[in-house]
């Protein structure tokens, strides 16, 4: 690939004058005092320059949040954590760890080679020096607006010409502060409110940075939106916060990819993302999380305990989450649908992978209150390895929910005879005119099956590659394109050694 | 192209005790030629072809396997596949969310890459696959759905020979692909399999009746019985066996 990475080089000798957004490679770490206290809030408030009210809302949060307790209802385990013997706010300093990509460890880069990404954007997300900035300014083919985020603080943004055309606003939300604190002001918290739970609450308190997105009425958002999230600061929590307001009429497809270096130190997330879509709106928002999920004995790794929830408040209104999640060494996610508007549509494609001694606990929420909604949910669970996880999900249809629709189906495949998959559905009605229907399973994947794939020439981790795949088919068929090749390849990356 | 010397097997379970079902079987198909092996239940006739495959779940304990003069005793299944072993199997398995057609082009290219060849082009691959359909009586919308899954006996029989003949074997068993078969339906399969034999290929085929080898008209029949081939002669001794049945071979076993 020596002539790929020549190009590469050729391309940042060229674009590295015309990077339009002020980042430079030397800008210092700067740490938010170890510890959280009203101080932290106040550093990081004025860190970013935000108005008053916005230090009240974040000093509230904090309050309140010092009066709460960590949830334990989740099956999951873990040591206490110690909420004072972290940073809370890290702008980026020099954020490269690699000063070309011949420096970058071999198998990283295989790791890399088969997801399929390209090396220009391995180059970005392993931190090679100025790679941000060639990448941000070379996506001229692909029609995907990247927000690249280090660490805490959004550094790239592209596209923003093309979509500011369209009247679209998509920018990190600390510049959204500035910019439209009328909308932020309307919409933050609106979703998720300030003490919806402990880490949610936690997060409204320090959140660092994020993405805001607003699609104005009638418009279709004209190319995918894109955030790749990275944590890269030891001990820095990651704190971010996502609002996405679909208009009426609107229409935006979000892709948030993740992925990040080994660490060796357990990595709090707790992160919250906000949809609202108003009448007749839509909103698909498609995750792939690869983050570090611990080595094989289950030490470090990401704790992800994530809040995520569309408000489809409009009329016909519809949010689609589409998940592959095979990082992290404790997931706790949940992504929900307030099914709000008469007509409106939830739906939530997960796949959840987990090997090692990964623990997930995720599922969502179809809260249906306005009549004749419509929600959707297919789950495939796939567990390997001496891993455990859980699906975790409610549907409520509450008393207004005339004609409310469900379809719920679960499956999961375990490989191998130490990982577990547990089932935990809610269902709530409260109407009687509504249908609700629940489909779950559990199998193995089987020797036979196996067996009969290597008869015809695939080797073993092909062929649990492709048993998983066709397993997750129905998910991995709703991921736009630009993911569903490298979420096919993650499962079988994820899996490798997970058999015999 | 296939030989079997004193070969041993049984199944491999934790305890010692596991009983033998292989107790030395001697077998030499050359290239070309049509095999049979007929037999009781419980002779060992569906083991040998496990066996033949590399099946993890029996254990060798003597004897080799040698294909086309290399030793294959401990090749993995997909080793055993790119050098051209295709076992056409008794219970076919299904795999669900994996259409038949991209199955199959994983595998072909997973022995080509094997054997270091070049992946097949999508357009060669699908006029191969609309050629072998064709040949056969299997329709498009069969092509598209998930491997075996749905499909009745007879289908997945048909998808088997289908399999086969994308993959072009060198020596392809027959594992009682007759079984299940109604009389069209066994026609249908044993034109396909006829129109693939050829001076290069072998076939090994494995039945408990002679009606499918009326079709197939094997160069040799082998009766085995409790672990052993005890009896090879031409076509008329499977005419023979339909006549006399296997008791005769029952007893002088044990």
């Amino acid at each position: 690939m020596p002539a790929v990475k020549e190009t590469i080089e050729d391309v940042k000798q060229l674009e590295s004058d015309k990077y339009k957004y002020g980042f430079t490679t030397e800008i210092e770490q700067e740490f938010a005092p170890k510890g959280l206290n009203e101080d932290t809030v106040r550093f990081i408030s004025a860190k970013k320059n935000e108005p008053e009210w916005m230090l009240e809302w974040r000093l509230d949060a904090f309050r309140r949040w010092q009066q709460m307790e960590e949830p334990n209802w989740a099956k999951v385990g873990y040591p206490p954590i110690d909420y004072q013997d972290a940073y809370y706010y890290a702008a980026p300093k020099n954020a490269a760890k690699y000063k070309s990509l011949d420096e970058v460890p071999k198998e990283l880069l295989e790791t890399y080679e088969k997801l399929g990404i390209p090396l220009r954007e391995a180059e970005v997300l392993l931190g090679v020096e100025g790679a941000a900035e060639t990448a941000a300014a070379a996506r001229e083919t692909p029609k995907v607006a990247v927000d690249a985020v280090f660490d805490s603080v959004s550094v790239a943004t592209t596209f923003k010409k093309e979509l500011e055309k369209a009247g679209v606003i998509f920018m990190s939300i600390s510049e959204a502060l500035q910019e439209h604190p009328e909308l932020i002001r309307k919409y933050l918290g609106s979703v998720v409110p300030v003490s919806d739970n402990f880490f949610a609450t936690l997060n409204a308190a320090v959140f660092s940075d994020g993405s805001f997105v607003y699609v104005p009425k009638g418009v279709r958002c004209p190319m995918e939106l894109s955030t790749y999230f990275r944590m890269n600061a030891q001990g820095t929590g990651q704190f971010e916060r996502t609002l996405i307001i679909a208009d009426e009429g609107a229409y935006v497809s979000y892709l948030e990819g993740c992925t990040a270096p080994m660490r060796d130190e357990n990595q709090l997330h707790a992160a919250v993302v906000e949809l609202v879509a108003m009448d007749d709106a839509e909103i698909k928002y498609s995750t792939v999380q690869n983050w570090w999920p611990g080595d094989a004995d289950g030490k470090g790794g990401v704790y992800n305990f994530v809040t995520k929830r569309a408000d489809c408040r409009g009329r016909n209104s519809k949010v689609s989450w589409t998940q592959v999640e095979t990082g992290s060494a404790i997931t706790w996610k949940y992504p929900s649908c307030i099914l709000r508007g008469d007509g409106s549509q939830g739906e939530f494609y997960s796949i959840a992978v987990s090997n090692g001694r990964q623990q997930a606990d995720t599922g969502t929420k179809m809260i249906h209150l306005g009549k004749n909604t419509r929600s959707r949910i297919i789950a495939k669970g796939i567990a390997a390895g001496r891993s455990d996880q859980t699906y975790r999900g409610l549907v409520s249809i509450h008393a207004k929910a005339d004609g409310a629709r469900n379809f719920t189906q679960c499956d999961s495949l375990l490989i191998g005879d130490q990982c577990g998959a547990h089932t935990v559905p809610y269902i709530e009605a409260k109407n009687p005119r509504a249908t609700l229907e629940h489909e779950a399973t559990t199998s193995k994947l089987s020797d036979d099956q196996l067996f009969y794939a290597r008869q015809r020439g695939l080797d073993e981790e092909a062929a649990v590659a492709l048993l998983v795949n066709g397993f997750c088919r129905d998910v991995l068929q709703e991921l736009p394109m630009e993911f569903a090749v490298e979420a096919q390849k993650l499962l079988a990356v994820s899996l490798e050694g997970s058999v015999g | 192209m296939l030989k079997i010397t004193d070969l041993r097997a049984r199944l491999d379970a934790e305890d010692d005790a596991a009983i033998e079902i292989l107790k030395g079987v001697n077998l030499d198909i050359p290239a070309g030629e049509v095999h049979a092996i007929m037999g009781p239940n419980g002779c060992g006739k569906s083991t040998l072809s496990y066996v033949a495959a590399g099946h993890d779940g029996y254990e060798v304990t003597g004897g080799s396997i040698a294909f086309e003069g290399e030793d294959i005793t401990e090749a993995e299944p997909e080793e055993r596949a790119a050098k051209g072993l295709f076992l056409s199997f008794q219970y076919p398995v299904e795999i669900p969310g994996v259409p038949t057609l991209t199955f199959l082009k994983e595998a072909a290219n997973a022995q080509r890459k094997a054997r270091g060849e070049g992946p097949i082009s999508a357009p060669e691959f699908m006029k191969l696959a609309r050629e072998n359909a064709a040949k056969l009586g299997i329709s498009n919308d069969m092509l598209k759905r998930p491997v075996n899954v749905g499909f009745s006996g007879g289908e997945k029989k048909r998808m088997e020979i289908f399999q086969a003949m994308m993959l072009a074997p060198k020596l392809l068993i027959l594992d009682e692909t007759d079984s299940g078969l109604d009389i069209d339906a066994l026609r249908i399969v044993a034109d396909g399999v006829n129109a693939m034999r050829a001076p290069d290929r072998s076939m090994l085929v494995i039945t408990h009746y002679q009606r499918l080898l009326q079709y197939l008209k094997p160069d040799v029949v082998h009766v085995m019985s409790a672990g052993r081939i005890v009896e090879s002669g031409g076509p008329e001794l499977a005419e023979q066996l339909e006549a006399e049945g296997y008791d005769k071979y029952a007893t002088e076993a044990a």
